[in-house]
């Protein structure tokens, strides 16, 4: 158990420093919801902005803003997940590659490793500590989260610096649209839930959280556990997995006033989160959120965002939508999403 | 005493050999795995060496028993093919009670397919095998082993560059010490890419000659692909399954040296800091360090930094060091868990294999690899060093089992 004591977060709604809670909803009417960047400069010196790529400068930026957030200079680790890192310098090499090869500029390069997010937060903090990255799916934010507990709890750090962070291209987009899980066609966010087009929209974002062994007067929420549920049998079998994790932290299943569900759009992965929640914890609120975000391997770190200024403001933004009706009270929070039934993920928030 | 993490399977496929009895005959053979680029179509053949896992695609398949090509990248035969070994020796099966999890690592995924995709891409959206680039991420390969073996229990992958295997090890003994989890088969794996290959070539850090680490004219790393796994558990388990017990993990630290996107410190601050937090963990002095593995890539900057890293932390106890990526290349993310197993073998074999390739001092240091192989000699701890670019270096303490 540890306290989230500062988040920065760059997302498709304006959740720069400074903005209200979720309001007033962005409206996305693109191929794929895009974030709302911040004026680099405030965060990264001008001059070696000009070579980052976009993943990077909202990784770097979206850190300081956390760490200005929970009033700290050095973390004791930093601990980033992505599911793909810079698609951009990715596709930037494979272009180059299929003319000739022959192309000099390392820059992409360096910036398609998948650790460059993390180690340029180091190099920006100075933070010569604990450094990883993973890049699992839908558990590379997971597993940060995981590694930032057992670090805590060790007492290796009291202080982890750990997000999430990934980004869309057109490109990338065309590629997973053949898969056949998303929407063929640009469809608005606000219209997600009801357009008859099958599949999730595209998002993207940066989401960075302090997570520290002390509550202090920053404190949003504390987050109790994490774990993460590879390849289960059944519905039923996530549900088991879903009741004894809530058991496991010392509640009953009714305690969980909230779920943030892992509904994108796309029927069948949906029907998925129904049937799992509906099972395991029948007497929750459940919200619906990827309206607001779109659907990318690190989404739980929007939802984390949402989760724990839900936790610390006590009241539930309007652009959110509860299922039936919103929670009574607003004191545990269980954040759950999957990827393709085979990657499941739990994290629990209390106030 | 806390609880104590240690081996009871390892796994290797490498350009050195298909297992760890045919990398052992290399390493003792003085045999590199450094020669031709046959795996793919590039400008590069003839120019610069790779070290190739020497079997096709088609020959990893069929080793492994397995059937539909379109579903698997390289990385992932090789990762499956390595990670078999370790989970055989440690009499992992499915279905077996024990809470099992694998953490792998690797740093390009499955980009060798990703490649062959994208040109035809390129030239129509429409085109290009999708079943190609479904195997693109780095977590495919991890999802494509745990499969083949039955793990269920955890999984995950890291990508920290050149130390990402190092850093499976970590968090599968921090897991296992905390109690989340029984045993873990944890290490890494890449295959050589055009990718991989053409981007190091712009930082303009590939030996044309083959990696000669630690060496005066040294000009650059040679890189290499294979996969390497271990099976960890606590020693209080493997007692009670009455285990053979390989090794200890007996302390591991990683920092970051927050200097440079591809440079290391002149000083080696990251690499002093690994090591040290590794040394401090598992209560050694550095002169009880019986032999270093080194990184030792083989560029300018990485033999440099950490050579005087080494220096600053060992003084004038610096224990025998050599880099076996003069037999098997740079292998990326999976380069850790190679020289971790490589690093078993010499303490269960009493030997240190030699630095391949070196005939000059580095001008600036006055620490000398070892040259030659070192036999019958007791090796009790082991210091293996992975780092990578963005400064991420961890290190790794193995040692021989003793019984407290």
């Amino acid at each position: 158990m540890a306290y989230i004591n500062g988040i920065g977060i760059i997302s498709p709604q304006d959740t720069l420093p400074g903005s209200a809670f979720l309001e007033p909803v962005i409206e996305h009417t693109s191929e794929f919801m895009k974030s709302i960047e911040p004026v680099y400069k405030q965060y990264i010196d001008p001059i070696a902005s000009r070579r980052l790529s976009r993943l990077i400068k909202m990784g770097i930026s979206s850190a300081k803003m956390c760490m200005l957030d929970a009033g700290l200079e050095v973390p004791d680790a930093i601990i980033t997940g992505t599911g793909l890192g810079s698609v951009e310098d990715t596709e930037k090499i494979l272009g180059e590659l299929t003319k000739e090869e022959k192309f000099l500029n390392p820059t992409p390069f360096i910036q398609s490793t998948y650790n460059t997010i993390s180690s340029q937060i180091a190099i920006n903090l100075k933070c010569h500590q604990y450094n990883s990255t993973y890049v699992h799916r839908c558990f590379s934010l997971e597993s940060c989260l995981i590694d930032a507990l057992l670090q805590i709890d060790e007492g290796s750090a009291q202080n982890v610096l750990t997000g999430g962070i990934d980004e869309m291209t057109l490109n990338h987009l065309t590629i997973i649209r053949r898969l056949g899980l998303w929407k063929p066609e640009a469809v608005s966010n606000l219209d997600l839930w009801s357009s008859p087009l099958p599949g999730a929209l595209a998002g993207e974002g940066a989401a960075y959280f302090s997570i520290s062994k002390e509550r202090n007067e920053k404190t949003y929420a504390s987050l109790s556990a994490v774990q993460t549920l590879y390849k289960p049998s059944s519905t039923e079998q996530t549900a088991e997995a879903v009741v004894r994790f809530v058991t496991e932290q010392g509640l009953r299943p009714e305690d969980v006033d909230l779920v943030m569900m892992g509904n994108n759009g796309n029927d069948e992965h949906d029907r998925i989160c129904d049937e799992v929640m509906m099972k395991a914890l029948p007497s929750a609120s459940r919200m619906l959120y990827k309206h607001l975000c779109g659907e990318y391997h690190t989404v739980s770190g929007f939802a984390l965002f949402v989760a724990a200024n839900i936790l610390r403001k006590q009241f539930i933004p309007s652009s959110l939508i509860n299922i039936p009706s919103a929670p009574g009270k607003l004191e545990t929070i269980l954040i759950h999403n999957h990827f393709r039934d085979t990657d499941h993920s739990f994290i629990l928030v209390r106030r | 005493m806390g609880i104590r993490v240690v081996i009871t399977g390892y796994g290797i496929v490498s350009s050195i050999g298909m297992d760890a009895g045919e990398v052992l005959r290399s390493l003792l053979d003085g045999i590199s795995g450094i020669g031709e680029i046959t795996r793919f179509d590039t400008i590069h053949k003839g120019k610069l060496p790779l070290a190739e896992v020497r079997r096709s695609n088609a020959e990893l398949l069929e080793h492994l028993g397995l059937k539909n090509k379109k579903k698997y990248s390289r990385t992932s035969l090789l990762g499956m093919a390595a990670a078999r070994q370790a989970a055989e020796m440690a009499g992992i099966k499915p279905g077996q009670s024990l809470r099992t999890g694998l953490i792998s690592a690797n740093t390009v995924g499955g980009m060798d397919r990703t490649e062959d995709f994208y040109p035809l891409f390129l030239e129509n959206q429409s085109k290009g095998r999708i079943s190609e680039v479904a195997t693109h991420d780095c977590g495919d390969s991890t999802e494509k082993i745990a499969e083949y073996l039955g793990v269920r229990d955890f999984i995950t992958t890291i990508s920290t560059a050149c130390s990402s295997s190092a850093n499976a090890v970590m968090l599968a003994s921090e897991m296992i010490k905390a109690g989340l989890i029984d045993r873990v088969i944890a290490g890494g794996t890449d295959a050589v890419t055009r990718f991989t290959l053409n981007g190091f070539n712009t930082l303009m850090i590939l030996d044309k000659t083959g990696c000669r680490p630690f060496d005066e004219e040294r000009a650059g790393l040679t890189i290499g692909e294979g996969a390497a796994f271990l099976v960890l558990e606590s020693e209080e388990l493997a007692i009670r399954e009455g285990r053979e017990i390989i090794g200890l993990v007996s302390g591991y630290g990683n920092a970051n040296d927050a200097y440079h996107q591809t440079a290391s410190s002149p000083e080696g601050i990251g690499a002093g800091l690994a090591m040290a937090k590794a040394l401090e963990m598992g209560c050694i002095e550095p002169a009880a360090v019986s032999y270093i593995n080194v990184h030792g890539t083989g560029t300018q900057n990485n033999d440099l930094s950490e050579g005087i890293a080494v220096q600053k932390l060992f003084v004038d106890t610096v224990p025998p060091f050599s880099s076996t990526k003069s037999y098997t290349g740079h292998t990326l993310g999976a380069a850790g868990a190679i020289e971790a197993v490589i690093s078993l073998l010499s303490v269960q074999n009493g030997c240190i294999f030699p630095n391949l390739r070196w005939a000059t001092p580095m001008k600036e240091l006055y620490i000398r690899p070892v040259t030659s192989l070192l036999r019958n000699i007791p090796v009790e701890h082991v210091l293996s060093n992975s780092f990578g670019f963005g400064g991420n270096n961890s290190s790794l303490l193995l040692s021989k089992y003793n019984s407290r």
